[in-house]
């Protein structure tokens, strides 16, 4: 399983990347490898408005349907509409063309409860 | 490993998706060894059987096998299972590993001629392993000398398999495609299961878990017991009238009151394509004009047709194709269409 050391992590197997005071998410691949083969994506509608802490989409599999959770306040202003008919895109390259959605930074201080690859990676082994 | 009827079984090996397309595309190996087996003898055997089951027992020859169903005084559904005419008196019946006890119970204490028909519970003799897919029949050729291609679909032949005697080889599934039940004595299966795969590797074999298998069934419409079938359902409303013979010389147990639900307009099994791709999931609700009509008792997105399905049991009047329907997918409406026939069917 990779978890690349330039990204940012929360307790719930997300990933975030942030670039100019947008932030990327997605699902790492440990939870894409928990879900197993994706099936269905939900995504948001661009504008959309989250509070940290709100699910923002769900992703679901064959097995399981999950909640994904935005970290911070945001506004939605791109989803990855590539992903409808191709969800296994997101177990295939969940760092890359497997992102979900682009949020615009509400409030940065939330940036600050993310985690760095060792506290993931710390999260996990337990 | 997820626990499943007491036997620690993979939900999937490469995969959910991966298993299913192989099974699909050429061949797969199942391990089916949690599946419960009852033989039946006695002079009465067959009469027995005749009692307890709803199918027509008397209408198989030796070599042939049966989908049944056995029903209590209510009509609800004790489980469903396959009957092997192992002979004029011996039958060999193969039950769902999570209903194995219960229907062994049932058939001791429902018995109609105690002495006259025996039955043992064989579940832990028998290792069971399904092999199925268009490429079934030649993998599993290479392991016997039993001629698999004159055994017609729902037939069998005892024989020895990959060396080892005592063996039913079967041509029943639970997937839609062709392909084969082995029976083994559960002592031998290990090196049996080994023997298959190599005999598969031409074909790409790979070892298929429950995930795919509940694919695999769901896109042709078999009933699941504990999802389409339970100790409530009739035999009819889950569209098994074809195994339910209730003009049976002597009815068998449930028989009355399956005839008399049949006039009460219960709700039926219907198959749904979900437009969009959430997916239904057992217990969520069927919605119309506002209103609860029904409940999902399974749904996936069946990987060789690409869309959403559900089987569910819905209001009579509401049951027929072309009907428009709501399902409650955790609080969002999504709409589905009653379609009939499986989902998929093998083209050759």
């Amino acid at each position: 399983m990779k978890f690349p050391a330039d990204l940012k992590y929360t307790a719930h197997d997300e990933w975030a990347r942030v670039e100019d005071g947008v932030l990327t998410l997605g699902i790492t691949d440990f939870a894409q490898d928990a879900l197993g083969d994706l099936v269905h994506v939900e995504l948001p509608k661009v504008g959309a408005r989250f509070k940290a802490g709100d699910a923002v989409c769900e992703v679901e599999s064959v097995k399981a349907v999950a909640s994904v959770y935005s970290p911070v306040d945001g506004e939605v202003v791109e989803v990855n509409g590539a992903l409808d008919g191709s969800e296994e895109t997101i177990n295939q390259d969940p760092y890359g063309d497997g992102w979900l959605v682009r949020l615009k930074v509400n409030d940065a201080a939330g940036l600050s409860s993310l985690l760095d690859l060792a506290a993931y990676q710390a999260k996990l082994a337990k | 490993m997820v626990p499943f009827a007491g036997w620690e079984m993979p939900v999937q090996y490469a995969g959910v998706g991966v298993e299913h397309a192989q099974v699909r595309r050429s061949v797969g190996l199942f391990d089916v060894s949690h599946m419960g087996e009852v033989r039946v003898t006695g002079s009465k055997a067959e009469a027995a059987l005749q009692q307890l089951l709803t199918n027509d027992i008397s209408a198989i020859k030796v070599g042939q096998a049966q989908y049944n169903a056995m029903c209590h005084p209510t009509g609800g559904v004790v489980d469903d299972l396959v009957v092997y005419r192992l002979g004029a008196s011996e039958f060999l019946v193969c039950v769902n590993a999570a209903n194995r006890s219960k229907d062994f119970d049932w058939m001791i204490a429902n018995n109609p001629f105690p002495g006259e028909a025996v039955f043992v519970d064989e579940g832990d003799q028998w290792a069971q392993i399904a092999v199925q897919g268009r490429n079934a029949r030649a993998t599993l050729q290479k392991l016997t000398s039993v001629n698999l291609e004159p055994i017609a679909n729902y037939h069998f032949s005892p024989g020895v398999f990959a060396g080892v005697e005592g063996c039913i080889i079967a041509r029943t599934g639970y997937t839609g495609e062709d392909g084969f039940e082995v029976f083994i004595p559960a002592d031998r299966a290990v090196p049996v299961w080994d023997a298959v795969l190599a005999a598969g590797a031409e074909y790409g074999i790979q070892p298929i878990g429950l995930g795919a298998r509940d694919t695999l069934r769901l896109e042709v419409r078999y009933c699941l017991y504990g999802h389409e079938l339970n100790d409530e359902t009739s035999p009819l409303q889950a569209g098994l009238g074809w195994i339910t013979k209730l003009k049976k010389p002597g009815g068998f147990i449930g028989s009355e009151a399956i005839l008399a639900r049949k006039e009460q307009n219960e709700p039926k099994l219907v198959g749904m394509v979900i437009d969009g791709g959430r997916i239904a999931r057992d217990g969520m609700e069927v919605l119309h004009d506002g209103a609860k009509v029904g409940v999902v008792t399974s749904g996936t997105r069946a990987p060789s047709v690409e869309k959403s399905v559900a089987l569910a049991y819905v209001r009579a009047d509401l049951a027929n194709p072309g009907q428009r329907l709501i399902i409650d997918v955790r609080g969002r409406e999504a709409e589905a269409e009653v379609v009939a026939g499986p989902f998929y069917k093998r083209d050759y």
